[in-house]
């Protein structure tokens, strides 16, 4: 029964904001919930970007449990929405499944690859973003100790640890990077206790500049850093002014440039595995007014000279997840 | 190793040990009154949660603690009704307050605050801020005792001082008065206490509320003092890691507060993993040090470094008649 409510509302959620018209495009948020400052909120913001620039509505629901998930894409797709968005990899399973009853309709996810004829697989390099704020971590930092925090110890984040500490050391050669995991199980996104405290360790060996991959972990990382007063990287959304002044800068994910690129594309949106990187506005760093006094004309030079030269494919940055390596750091 | 090094590892324990020692003395007051207690890490969750929540409204993190006791004063009642009253089975009873709490504090705080189950950040007297002791200061350029007043034992926040006064407390409570021996008699043998005319469920609720308390002190400690906020589930295991310690120190309140400082440590030096490699000579891996905790009590259980004995009530319902 537990299950059973919560799904009767959102039947009636998807009646109700499917009927704005036929082939209007959907998008479904994680469980993480539409106003997650991170993920979720970017793929909305994407959707409501494309709303009010086209005066069209669009579909969209938050799931409650994993439950819910081949139900609410099984709800848009008999309801004619057309591009269906998922944001986050849990979606594969369930997309694998529901991609093959409906040939006609169009899907996209995000973070994940999903090998059917009408699946839009939309991937990051994060590993490029990440190389970018690493370069800015070295040349902020006045110790030339810069540190890494990851939530749970898997390729992606090591991924973003890898470009990281590549693009430190592309800054300042005799950079040391700190890398520190949160933890190896889910439970690692979710504690900003330890991330505080590894912070607090990272910063007694040096550190002043922190770059957190680590979802909820990376508040209290942030906040630590704050407390402390040395600087810290967002990540995913611009968690710049979270601590205005003292966050240098995030590594940013254009979920939102993904989501509304789909919307706009409509039904026409092509299948296949979209790489999001610097060439594409995929990835970035965050500058705004909360760190315009941190980001010195040096520094975003530097960070776009080689951001050019990365799209122009005239620097290379390793992929972690490619073979399982890093050339910079050791895991 | 160096001395400021060890002085950041040992702050560190200090901090990562409050609230394993605040939720395994919470712990400690209900099992030895009989009552089985595998919900310290719920009640923790809703203590973090609702402090979090009235703190950030009221800008108090006093009001902000009151709360957070309160709500897990209510979930410790629940625990109680449900086991001394209705005479139900403890540890599901404590699985329950887990999986509600865990459930329950998302819910409230997406639609409270709407920022993906988390509560605003809090700022300025909304948190517990370190405590600078007297003469810190002062004594701070003195060699070794210096630094080890300011950095060790100065500089924490309230809570943590506390929570080590609760120690000598707790022993003082259970070994020096008429309650204690009463409280301690309730768990291992009832029925004498019903006996000699003192009320058993009276004891039992009295020390299920102690354990509410504690329970919200840790709690809020975790929300308000180390971190800003509440964030889901944010207890991250740490009332099974203090139900952990209760055992390794065979439900004895200086014991629990070794045992506390011991697993507390052992996390800090998972955070170090270079000092580690430096002073052994070979890597350690991270997660051998987080499971070292469970790995020594079940050594403790298993009956190699003496013996740990429950209560002997422990987990069993009092009824008077047979």
């Amino acid at each position: 029964m537990k299950i059973f409510a919560p799904s009767l509302l959102l039947c009636a959620a998807v009646l109700t904001t499917s009927t704005v018209s036929i082939a209007a495009p959907a998008v479904i948020y994680d469980l993480g919930g539409k106003f997650d400052k991170s993920f979720n909120e970017s793929s909305y913001n994407g959707a409501k970007r494309w709303a009010d620039e086209t005066g069209e509505k669009f579909a969209e629901v938050e799931l409650q449990s994993d439950a819910q998930r081949e139900q609410a894409l099984r709800r848009f797709a008999q309801s004619g929405a057309n591009p269906i968005v998922v944001a986050g990899f849990s979606f594969a399973t369930a997309l694998t499944e529901v991609a093959a009853e409906y040939p006609e309709t169009k899907f996209v996810i995000i973070d994940m690859v999903v090998d059917q004829p009408n699946v839009r697989s939309i991937v990051f390099n994060e590993h490029e973003g990440s190389y970018l704020v690493g370069m800015m971590a070295a040349m902020a930092s006045e110790t030339g100790t810069v540190s890494f925090i990851g939530g749970m110890d898997i390729p992606l984040i090591r991924k973003f640890a890898c470009g990281y500490a590549q693009g430190a050391m592309a800054a300042n050669a005799d950079a040391k990077v700190i890398v520190n995991m949160t933890g190896t199980t889910g439970a690692a996104w979710n504690d900003p206790v330890k991330g505080s405290e590894l912070t607090l360790a990272q910063i007694s060996q040096g550190s002043d500049v922190v770059f957190a991959a680590a979802g909820a972990t990376g508040l209290g990382v942030l906040q630590t850093a704050a407390d402390k007063d040395i600087l810290s990287i967002g990540v995913d959304a611009n968690q710049n002014y979270l601590h205005s002044g003292k966050v240098l800068t995030s590594m940013l994910k254009r979920v939102d440039n993904a989501v509304y690129s789909a919307f706009s594309a409509g039904s026409d949106v092509e299948p296949g595995i979209n790489a999001m990187g610097l060439g594409n506005d995929g990835v970035g760093y965050a500058l705004d007014e909360h760190n315009a006094s941190l980001v010195t004309a040096d520094m975003k030079a530097a960070v776009d000279a080689a951001s050019a030269k990365i799209s122009a494919g005239e620097i290379s940055v390793h992929d972690y997840t490619s073979d399982e390596a890093c050339p910079s750091v050791e895991f | 190793m160096d001395l400021p090094t060890l002085l950041q590892i040992l702050d560190s324990t200090v901090r990562l040990s409050t609230p394993l020692l605040l939720a395994c003395l919470a712990g400690l007051y209900s099992e030895r009154a009989g009552i089985f207690d595998i919900g310290l890490e719920g009640k923790m969750l809703a203590a973090a949660f609702l402090s979090g929540a009235v703190a950030y409204a009221t800008g108090s993190a006093w009001l902000g603690l009151m709360a957070g006791v309160g709500a897990s004063l209510f979930l410790s009642l629940i625990h109680g009704v449900a086991s001394i009253t209705f005479r139900g089975n403890q540890l599901i009873s404590g699985v329950a307050i887990n999986f509600l709490a865990a459930g329950i504090t998302v819910v409230i705080a997406q639609s409270w605050f709407g920022q993906g189950g988390r509560t605003p950040q809090l700022s300025g007297d909304a948190r517990f801020e370190p405590i600078t002791l007297p003469f810190a200061d002062a004594l701070r350029e003195v060699p070794v005792i210096g630094p080890v007043y300011f950095e060790l034992i100065s500089g924490h926040t309230s809570l943590v001082y506390i929570a080590i006064l609760f120690v000598p407390l707790t022993w003082a409570l259970l070994y020096r008065t008429r309650f204690g021996l009463r409280l301690r008699a309730v768990g291992e043998n009832p029925a004498s206490v019903d006996t000699a005319g003192v009320s058993v469920i009276r004891l039992r609720y009295i020390a299920v509320v102690i354990c509410g308390v504690l329970c919200g002190f840790a709690g809020t400690y975790l929300a308000t003092a180390l971190q800003a906020g509440f964030v889901k589930d944010m207890s991250a295991g740490r009332g099974f890691i203090a139900l952990a310690a209760l055992i390794f120190a065979k439900w004895r309140p200086w014991q629990a507060l070794y045992a506390c400082l011991l697993f507390g440590f052992l996390q800090a030096m998972s955070l170090r993993p270079d000092v580690l490699e430096n002073t052994l000579g070979f890597k350690v891996n991270a997660q051998l040090l987080d499971a070292l905790p469970y790995i020594l009590t079940v050594v403790i259980l298993a009956g190699f470094v003496g013996k740990a004995v429950p209560p002997r009530a422990g987990g069993a319902p009092y009824v008077k008649e047979r």
